[in-house]
């Protein structure tokens, strides 16, 4: 019973997560202008964070926290460097 | 479709939590990203993901520590990291762009973007905290 | 040797709760804790100074009862296609705060409440930029920030 209710909402959050991630790439190839692309990039790092606490609760291993925690790290230095040359045409003054 | 072998110990209860968590989660997850492709301006597309970083995270997030914990018994707080952590930085990642299209759209005229205000002396900006 | 106490302790604590309980651990994160706060000392932030700390969780339960219902407005305005006909706006508010800690604290509200983006803040006159996703009434946006943050914060840290 528990199995099959916690299979279920695994799986719609799988593809919940897979769909908004095809979207903000929809978002981010459609533009139109660099900051829409910047913020595209953003969501699809925050979206891909939490696929991975997903399939780690999946299969039970706990390495995949570890996967999630380096891309949300990676995401926010990426955005951060990516808006900064977008406001000043540099990343370090 | 595969199964999950190593939950079926978990008990009824923990089940329906971490299920409602995860769907409350994903769902507004997936809404947020919906508004992010149909909103027609960038200002107002900048609201659209903070559905994704605040419940959807924080859904997602207490989905796995319960989760977790009820499988191995003892607290799992390692989640609560990535909660803090997107907590902290969205501000900051938001901000960051939306001071950047302000400037970009300055810089170029273009219509409906407030004007800036008065600044401590020319070429230094000022800092928003 | 420890120049931040409380971050020293809670470093310790985090080290501890991720790595599971064992006397090489308590060691290796107290050595741990003890560098960090070296290299925070270094970094010469302003010390934040909260009288009132007490006051904290009621902002925290505010806040995320605040997140909580705006999800609910944001995610309707997205899910009935409102999307093609509501009014947003830019909205600068006036503000009272001038701490720094306070302004940050603020900005994190502001932010991760979906339907407010807290946009630049000028240190000149005291005054944000904030968009606004449904913008009905400028002037209840700006009394809402105004009484139920701004007031918080003003008590907790001045």
């Amino acid at each position: 019973m528990s199995h099959t209710i916690l299979l279920w909402s695994v799986t719609f959050a799988q593809i919940c997560l897979a769909t908004a991630m095809a979207l903000a790439a929809l978002r981010m190839s459609r533009g139109p202008r660099a900051q829409d692309r910047v913020l595209a990039l953003d969501t699809l790092y925050v979206n891909s964070m939490l696929l991975l606490m997903v399939f780690g609760m999946r299969t039970g291993k706990v390495i995949y926290f570890e996967a999630s925690l380096v891309m949300g790290m990676l995401g926010f230095v990426a955005t951060v460097a990516l808006a900064k040359f977008l406001m000043r045409g540099e990343v370090i003054e | 479709m595969s199964t999950i072998e190593h939950a079926s110990e978990l008990p009824a209860w923990a089940a329906l939590l971490v299920s409602f968590f995860l769907v409350v989660g994903a769902g507004l997850t997936l809404i947020g990203t919906i508004g992010f492709v149909r909103l027609p301006t960038f200002y107002e597309r900048i609201h659209a993901p903070t559905l994704g970083t605040s419940w959807g995270t924080g859904g997602i997030v207490m989905a796995s520590m319960i989760f977790f914990t009820v499988l191995a018994t003892r607290p799992v707080v390692h989640e609560i990291l990535i909660g803090i952590f997107v907590t902290v930085t969205t501000p900051v990642t938001l901000m960051l762009l939306a001071r950047a299209a302000l400037h970009r759209d300055r810089t170029e005229g273009n219509p409906g973007v407030p004007a800036e205000g008065p600044v401590q002396s020319p070429g230094e900006s000022v800092d928003a905290k | 040797m420890l120049p931040y106490p409380l971050l020293s302790a809670s470093l310790v604590i985090m080290w501890l709760a991720l790595n599971g309980f064992t006397l090489g651990h308590l060691i290796l994160g107290c050595i741990v804790s003890v560098f960090a706060s070296w290299g925070m000392a270094a970094l010469r932030p302003v010390k934040p100074r909260l009288p009132k700390w007490y006051l904290l969780p009621k902002l925290v339960s505010i806040v995320l009862y605040d997140i909580v219902r705006s999800n609910i407005a944001v995610a309707s305005i997205l899910l009935t296609g409102r999307s093609k006909r509501i009014k947003s706006g830019f909205i600068t508010v006036p503000l009272e705060l001038e701490n720094p800690t306070a302004l940050a604290v603020l900005a994190v509200v502001v932010t991760s409440t979906p339907g407010t983006a807290w946009l630049e803040y000028n240190s000149l006159n005291k005054s944000v930029l904030i968009h606004v996703l449904d913008l009905v009434d400028e002037e209840a946006w700006r009394v809402l920030i105004k009484t139920r943050y701004e007031a918080l914060l003003l008590e907790i840290f001045e």
